[in-house]
């Protein structure tokens, strides 16, 4: 199961101030909150009356599939309906809506684990396997949208996530919403998905060493240990160099980082090598994720140069996970299958794909391991291993 | 979508390469050993080699990937492969941050032992002579505490220290209440044949948490052949005291040296299983150092590096073989070694080191008030050689003796890093200077060093370490786990 994330609200009223807005859903029959981004969430005709009768609040209508919410009879002043796709909605998510369009997104699930704010389409590379394309365009609204939200998340969130394109893009504005997550959830972890690029400059690097952010993680993928690999996989010359460079510096500042190596046929052929290399050379790193590919966005495009199936590169991937863990470096094995992974990789292979693209197949169904297995992406266009079979 | 380019396009042309530094050495007719600026060895043909050095080198012909991952080359406008080494190398070296961590107090050069190899040249008698009074071992410890470490620790050495107990429980009492004035964490350890061992001695061992070591050359014959003392029954002594003391102060609070003698050398395998049925978890295979009677009665010259590298040799497969039957047990300096070869981590040991620990590794305090820089250059000493001797615990403090010209300039000569011979060696980022070793045996702290046994050893340890791991992977498995922990 794929959940949509964004789609168009049949109806948006009560907005007419502001064309962009963050709000927040809750459960009929909460206490008010003063914030005013408070929707209640109305599923049928009856939980509309109730909140008829009890107050003229905000409503957020979910469509139980009988159209019930199509005609605006009886609706208060600020309504937001959607389709009925959207039924996983829940109260204490949160959603951006642009108004005028009606076009909303999810961006933040009250009961996922996997929480993600996308902070901008643009990057300075521009990865074969991009699961994100960028798009060189202004929008600069997502980091503000983003400072509205983080307010309104549970002050329990385990974690977050800010993905891109690349966050530094807009290093100053960026690096403040970080300060702002210290602020307003002190309890929340924060992984930041980045090329590291920035970070070859000083000065970003002190900045985000100045938030003193009680849990904080850059993601940095490193495709090789030779400049020419790497470069050629992000498309951009000169990229290796300013990814190495920032990430000793960050370490340097004391700062947590990890390492990612996204497998496919440019890199999953000399992971060993690569491995070897970080073993010796990051091994001060906090974390090295070795990441099956999720086959979408311009991997589809390449995927003459990408595709490569997990049973090929199965010994290289258990001797690279025994070289990392040799080295006590801290490890994990993403996005791939058990069947397709040696059974000494097992221990480090972890269930990484986002609870909304995660899926499984038929054939899994009599597989012992499929309660400890990361299943597949259901995302884009699923290519899989010749060499699933349920362990038995 | 903007269209992708071609890994071609990604290439750096080879004037935009430089090369970085590099040692090597000829291993075959066309084979070199190659290490680069921290030590990660790369084997190269001796073609690879000339096209590296002229820097023809492609992305995509092989060569290239290796030698860039290796740390040969770079592209002239990059920063991260140099930012790399520097910080890899900032970490080796970062045992200079511990400034002379460890203090060493002879507390008596009295032993009830009469070994021919002893190389602090014991005295029998004469109780005032060679014991250190109360007042000199009080200004010791002033200037071992005057030291920047953050924690030291305190050694006691003889002759057989356990002969003054007394002071040594004096020391203990005043460092224990410096330590907590001056919040800097103090550890003891007492070098003893463990021959005088009781239980007051152990009760006393186990509140003030103190470590022993002590000697154990082998089985019975062998031990008590090479550490003769009234009774005969030197083996037995310390064999009951290492149980003793295993049993009252925990398994890994006592620990064993052996020394190589000449009637050493056919038996190493014996050695070691004497070190396994007593349940200690490893060896350090030690050959002869070149100071006190060891020279005297000639003990020293009796065999090569070459004789003992077999030694060492044999020695090392009998422990992976140990390894195989499942059992771990490892041969120590091996693994010191192999840390310094797999790891970027700080290894301050004395032996693989430069600059030299002498001093700002370690201070002895004699037991007549004489600092020297090192326990060798007090050896030195009792045989008529002043040159490691820093000063003297009533003229000087820690300061004085740590700056003074004759240890500044026999650390600052005998770096490897610039020595002749070092500063081009293949092994030189795990090797050590050693200056009081070659002033012992060149009478010059630097030291020629094809001439130096010292040198012999360790090049011939490094290369059989190396093979074994191009060659089995079996024991290779093995010797990675040594290598850091």
């Amino acid at each position: 199961m794929t959940l949509a994330l964004s789609g168009t609200a049949d109806r948006c009223r009560g907005f007419e101030q502001h064309t962009r807005s963050v709000i927040r859903l809750k459960a009929l029959g909460d206490a008010r909150s003063s914030a005013g981004a408070d929707f209640t969430v109305v599923r049928t005709s009856d939980d509309l009356k109730r909140v008829i009768q009890d107050s003229h609040e905000a409503i957020f209508a979910i469509d139980d599939g009988t159209g019930c919410f199509l005609s605006s009879e009886g609706l208060p002043r600020r309504a937001i309906t959607v389709p009925a796709q959207f039924s996983y909605l829940a109260p204490g998510d949160v959603i951006g809506i642009h108004t005028p369009s009606r076009k909303f997104r999810t961006l933040y699930r009250h009961n996922s684990r996997h929480n993600s704010f996308l902070v901008t389409e643009r990057c300075n590379n521009y990865c074969l396997m991009c699961s994100q394309p960028p798009k060189d365009i202004d929008d600069r609204w997502i980091l503000d949208e983003i400072r509205q939200s983080l307010p309104l998340l549970d002050k329990e969130t385990r974690t977050l996530t800010f993905t891109g394109g690349e966050p530094l893009s807009d290093s100053v504005e960026f690096i403040g919403l970080l300060a702002d997550c210290r602020d307003q959830l002190p309890k929340t972890a924060v992984q930041v998905l980045t090329n590291g690029r920035a970070f070859a400059k000083s000065e970003i690097v002190d900045a985000w060493r100045k938030v003193n952010h009680p849990s904080l993680i850059a993601a940095i993928p490193v495709y090789a240990a030779v400049d020419h690999v790497h470069d050629y996989v992000v498309q951009a010359k000169g990229a290796f160099d300013e990814t190495i460079l920032g990430i000793l510096k960050l370490k340097d500042r004391g700062q947590r980082v990890e390492v990612r190596v996204v497998l496919h046929a440019q890199t999953a052929p000399i992971i060993l090598d690569t491995c070897r290399w970080i073993a010796r050379n990051l091994s001060f790193v906090d974390h090295v994720a070795l990441m099956g590919l999720e086959n979408t966005g311009f991997a589809i495009a390449n995927e003459a140069q990408l595709w490569i199936d997990p049973i090929d590169y199965r010994a290289a991937l258990a001797d690279a996970v025994d070289v990392l863990v040799a080295a006590e470096v801290n490890v994990s094995v993403y996005n791939l299958q058990r069947c397709v992974l040696a059974q000494s990789v097992w221990p480090y292979a972890v269930q990484s794909i986002s609870d909304w693209k995660n899926a499984f197949i038929s054939e899994c169904e009599p597989c012992t391991e499929k309660s400890r297995c990361a299943g597949f992406f259901s995302s884009g266009r699923p290519r899989r291993s010749k060499a699933i079979s349920p362990i038995l | 979508m903007a269209r992708f380019l071609a890994a071609e396009a990604f290439s750096s042309p080879s004037e935009e390469l430089a090369l970085l530094p590099f040692n090597f050495e000829r291993t075959g007719t066309e084979q070199f050993l190659v290490s680069n600026m921290v030590g990660d060895f790369i084997r190269l043909t001796e073609d690879e080699i000339n096209k590296l050095i002229d820097l023809k080198v492609t992305p995509g012909d092989g060569l290239y990937e290796r030698a860039y991952a290796a740390h040969l080359i770079t592209g002239s406008r990059q920063k991260s492969q140099q930012q790399l080494l520097a910080l890899r190398l900032r970490s080796r070296m970062s045992f200079l941050r511990e400034v002379t961590p460890l203090h060493m107090f002879v507390v008596t050069l009295r032993c009830e032992h009469s070994c021919p190899y002893c190389q602090v040249s014991r005295q029998s008698t004469d109780r005032s002579r060679f014991d250190m009074s109360e007042a000199t071992a009080q200004r010791g410890l002033d200037i071992a505490f005057e030291s920047k470490s953050s924690r030291i620790k305190i050694e006691f050495q003889g002759g057989e220290p356990l002969l003054n107990f007394g002071l040594i429980k004096m020391i203990v009492s005043a460092a224990q209440a410096k330590s907590a004035v001056l919040s800097k964490k103090v550890d003891f350890v007492v070098a003893t044949n463990l021959a005088l061992l009781d239980d007051t001695i152990l009760a006393f061992c186990k509140a003030n948490e103190i470590l022993l070591s002590t000697s154990l050359d082998g089985p019975a014959d062998l031990h008590n052949k090479n550490r003769p003392r009234p009774g005969g029954n030197s083996y037995e002594l310390a064999v009951s005291g290492i149980r003793r003391a295993r049993e009252a102060l925990g398994p890994d609070r006592v620990g064993a040296l052996m020394t190589t003698t000449e009637a050493s050398l056919g038996r190493v395998d014996e050695i070691i299983d004497e070190y396994l049925k007593l349940g200690l978890d490893g060896i350090f295979l030690r050959p002869l150092s070149p100071f006190g009677f060891a020279i005297k009665t000639k003990q020293y010259h009796r065999y090569t590096a070459e004789s003992w590298l077999d030694f060492y040799r044999r020695g090392l497969r009998r422990v992976l073989d140990i390894n195989h039957q499942g059992t771990p047990f490892r041969e120590f300096y091996s693994s010191l070694v192999l840390t310094r070869m797999l790891t970027d981590r700080p290894i301050g040991y004395v032996d693989l080191r430069s600059p030299a620990g002498i001093g700002i590794g370690a201070l002895v305090y004699n037991y007549d008030g004489g600092v020297f820089a090192s326990d060798e250059g007090r050896m030195l000493a009792e045989t008529g050689d002043n040159a490691f001797r820093l000063g003297h615990v009533d003229e000087d403090n820690y300061r004085s003796l740590v700056l003074s010209d004759k240890l500044v300039d026999a650390i600052s000569m005998s770096l490897t890093q610039c020595a002749p011979e070092c500063s081009t060696c293949v092994f030189e980022s795990h090797c050590g200077a050693n200056p009081v070793h070659h002033h012992a045996t060149q009478g010059d702290a630097l030291g020629i060093k094809p001439l130096s046994d010292f040198c012999a050893r360790q090049k011939g340890i490094m290369r059989h370490l190396l093979r074994i791991m191009d060659e089995s992977p079996r024991d290779a498995a093995i010797l990675r786990r040594w290598a850091g922990s």
